[in-house]
């Protein structure tokens, strides 16, 4: 029996209704089904052409079912695959190679502009912890040990000779093992920055101390450095990765407040909507804070061991600085604001 | 809105209503989604768990491996080995890295949007305003998850291992990282931070197939005698016992078909409408019976107007 027969037999309108449609919905089940066991490179042209329009007549047929069948099978059918196709549909369909060239052609750099007052924020939250560190330090040298974890000190301690202090940033050529050093590094510093910006998420505040904790540890060794006049050495032992480092560490605690200023301050948005909106703006400039501290732990790696003298560090962290800015200063600006 | 209020009462609610929402597509058509239930999540999170901790060990023994197997053709020197030793260490220490924070991006990124745990239990990843999937969605649920997940294990790990969990204090910051792990709970779409953070949800994944018309015969008597219901005549009165729920109760009885259901229906159908039950037959009655009921309240419901049940006023 045909379908045309058997739609003229069935004595329900509803029933003619499905009989008519059935085998539209069975090939968009079939192509949905090949899609989601991830075989969708191996559908024809005809198939992946047709899905679209054969989900949009899907979601007509169902809006009508609901209004005039009383089949609750058919409907929740319906529903079903009509979720099932909206999925295919409305997927994450942006390739990762196209997704990561839009990501350095403008997206990351735009991102990073358009959380431009949390960077202020966090940057002066930096300072006012580096400053604090070194004041705290500078009146009462106990301090340090407070702020500086043991198994960072060894030899960089209050009171410590400048041979010794030198020793630390100077000399390490004969140092095996960089490149292991290097990946250690990362890993530990984008633990660190993912952090800073995870909990951001509880108004911020967690962040903002974690930078305050962080900078204050690099105040209080500046203090120690300073103390034996060995300032500017340690400043360039520091910049060579510390630019980029420091950087992405500003990127995500920037990124962290961003979100929780949006949690705390929704404005005319719904809590959860500003949320949102905060949150994936902020992920696009966390991808390039890892990307910022994969460079930065090779730089800390190799380049800081491999240059030795503090003129070679400044221009090499300096360039690095001018490079970064230059992209988020420069990349990425639509057509208009170029012309202006 | 009306659309919503449509289907916000289904005439037949699924096994957890108080996970059922409403999802509207970008076509404006309200989807029902069942969010996936926290045993659910957790299900699926232990199984994700098992796994990395799987890959990082296979990872560690073909390192193990490969080191051994310097050793043997180097003879025991070392010292000569140091460059691809080196090299070992760094890719582990990458991979390990990849395999934390890359594993869930990598597969809610794909068709499904979720990973092997949540295939295994049958849920994914879905934007909750109905708009499209975003990587950035998926990239900022998954930063966030550091520190509802690894947090809370490192604190307890490194803690343990310190000696620093004798501390009230440290027991007050494992109770406060806890806070991150458990606020799924505290809310009833089991949305965690990171998908508060992200705009996203995870629900689960249906599969329904399309069961055949629910009362074949009626057409078939149907199409022989050319009259509509040719062996069962139903008056109005007859069919003005039921509404929709009955309806909806009848048609599951019969795409169930189990013999004696079909007939304590029949039973109590007959009863109602003051028939006398004959046996046998019983199928053939009801399908009658359903078809019957069904067109004359579709024909209302094509007016606007709708029965829910037997309590509910006539049309």
């Amino acid at each position: 029996m045909s379908s045309e027969q058997m739609a003229g037999a069935a004595v329900l309108r509803s029933d003619r209704f499905r009989i008519e449609r059935e085998a539209d919905w069975t090939r968009l089940e079939e192509i949905v089904a090949r899609m989601e066991k991830g075989k969708a490179r191996r559908l024809s042209d005809e198939d992946v052409l047709a899905l679209p329009t054969l989900y949009r007549t899907l979601l007509s047929s169902l809006s009508i079912a609901r209004d005039n069948s009383l089949d609750a099978g058919l409907i929740a059918y319906l529903e079903g695959l009509a979720l099932r196709a909206y999925f295919m549909v409305y997927g994450t369909q942006t390739s990762f190679g196209g997704w990561l060239r839009s990501f350095f052609g403008g997206g990351w750099s735009r991102a990073v502009r358009a959380i431009q007052l949390d960077i202020w924020i966090a940057l002066s939250v930096m300072i006012a912890g580096a400053v604090l560190g070194y004041v705290l330090v500078a009146g009462d040298s106990d301090w340090f040990y407070a702020l500086v974890p043991a198994n960072f000190s060894d030899a960089r301690v209050p009171g410590a000779s400048v041979e010794a202090l030198r020793g630390t940033l100077f000399g390490g050529q004969e140092q095996s093992g960089l490149g292991v050093f290097a990946a250690f590094l990362f890993s530990n510093n984008a633990q660190v920055a993912i952090l800073a910006f995870a909990l951001g998420f509880a108004f911020a505040v967690p962040s903002i101390l974690l930078l305050i904790h962080n900078m204050a540890l690099l105040g209080a060794m500046l203090w120690v450095f300073a103390d034996r006049g060995l300032a500017l050495d340690f400043i360039g032992w520091l910049s060579i990765h510390g630019t980029t480092e420091l950087f992405a560490i500003l990127l995500a605690g920037a990124a962290g407040i961003h979100v929780g200023r949006a949690v705390a301050f929704p404005g005319d948005r719904s809590h959860l909507e500003a949320a949102s909106e905060a949150g994936k703006r902020a992920a696009l400039v966390m991808v390039g804070v890892i990307l910022m501290l994969i460079c930065a732990g090779l730089l800390e790696g190799f380049a800081r061991q491999l240059v030795d003298n503090t003129t070679g560090r400044f221009a090499v962290g300096g360039g690095m600085l001018m490079l970064w800015l230059i992209y988020f200063i420069g990349v990425g600006r639509d057509r208009r604001s170029r012309l202006a | 809105m009306s659309d919503t209020q449509a289907i916000a009462a289904p005439a037949r609610p699924s096994a957890e209503p108080k996970f059922d929402r409403v999802m509207v597509t970008p076509e404006g058509v309200p989807l029902r989604v069942t969010v996936a239930s926290g045993g659910m999540r957790a299900g699926a999170l232990m199984l994700d768990i098992a796994i990395i901790g799987g890959l990082i060990v296979l990872v560690t023994l073909a390192a193990l491996a490969l080191l051994w197997a310097f050793g043997v053709t180097l003879g025991g020197d070392l010292e000569k080995a140091s460059g691809p030793l080196q090299l070992l260490a760094v890719l582990w220490i990458i991979s390990v890295f990849l395999f934390r924070n890359a594993y869930f991006l990598y597969f809610e990124l794909g068709e499904r949007a979720a990973t092997w745990g949540k295939r295994v239990v049958g849920i994914r990843v879905a934007a909750r305003d109905g708009g499209r999937l975003t990587a950035e969605a998926i990239i900022a649920r998954n930063i966030v998850r550091d520190i509802e997940l690894f947090l809370p294990l490192v604190f307890l790990t490194s803690g343990e291992a310190s000696g620093t969990m004798t501390d009230l204090t440290a027991w007050a910051g494992f109770l406060w990282v806890l806070m991150f792990l458990l606020f799924p709970l505290f809310n009833s779409d089991r949305l965690r931070g990171g998908d508060v953070i992200a705009g996203t949800w995870v629900i689960e994944n249906v599969k329904r197939n399309l069961g055949e018309i629910v009362a074949p015969m009626a057409a078939e008597t149907t199409q022989d005698a050319g009259v509509p219901v040719a062996r069962y005549q139903f008056s109005d009165a007859d069919l003005s016992v039921y509404g929709e729920y009955e309806l909806q109760t009848l048609e599951q009885v019969l795409r169930t078909g189990q013999e004696d259901a079909l007939e304590k229906v029949t039973a109590s159908i007959c009863q109602k409408i003051g028939w006398e039950p004959g046996s046998g037959d019983e199928r053939a009655f009801l399908e009658a019976y359903y078809t019957a009921l069904r067109a004359r309240l579709e024909r209302s419901m094509r007016f606007g107007k709708r029965r829910k049940d037997k309590h509910s006023a006539p049309e």
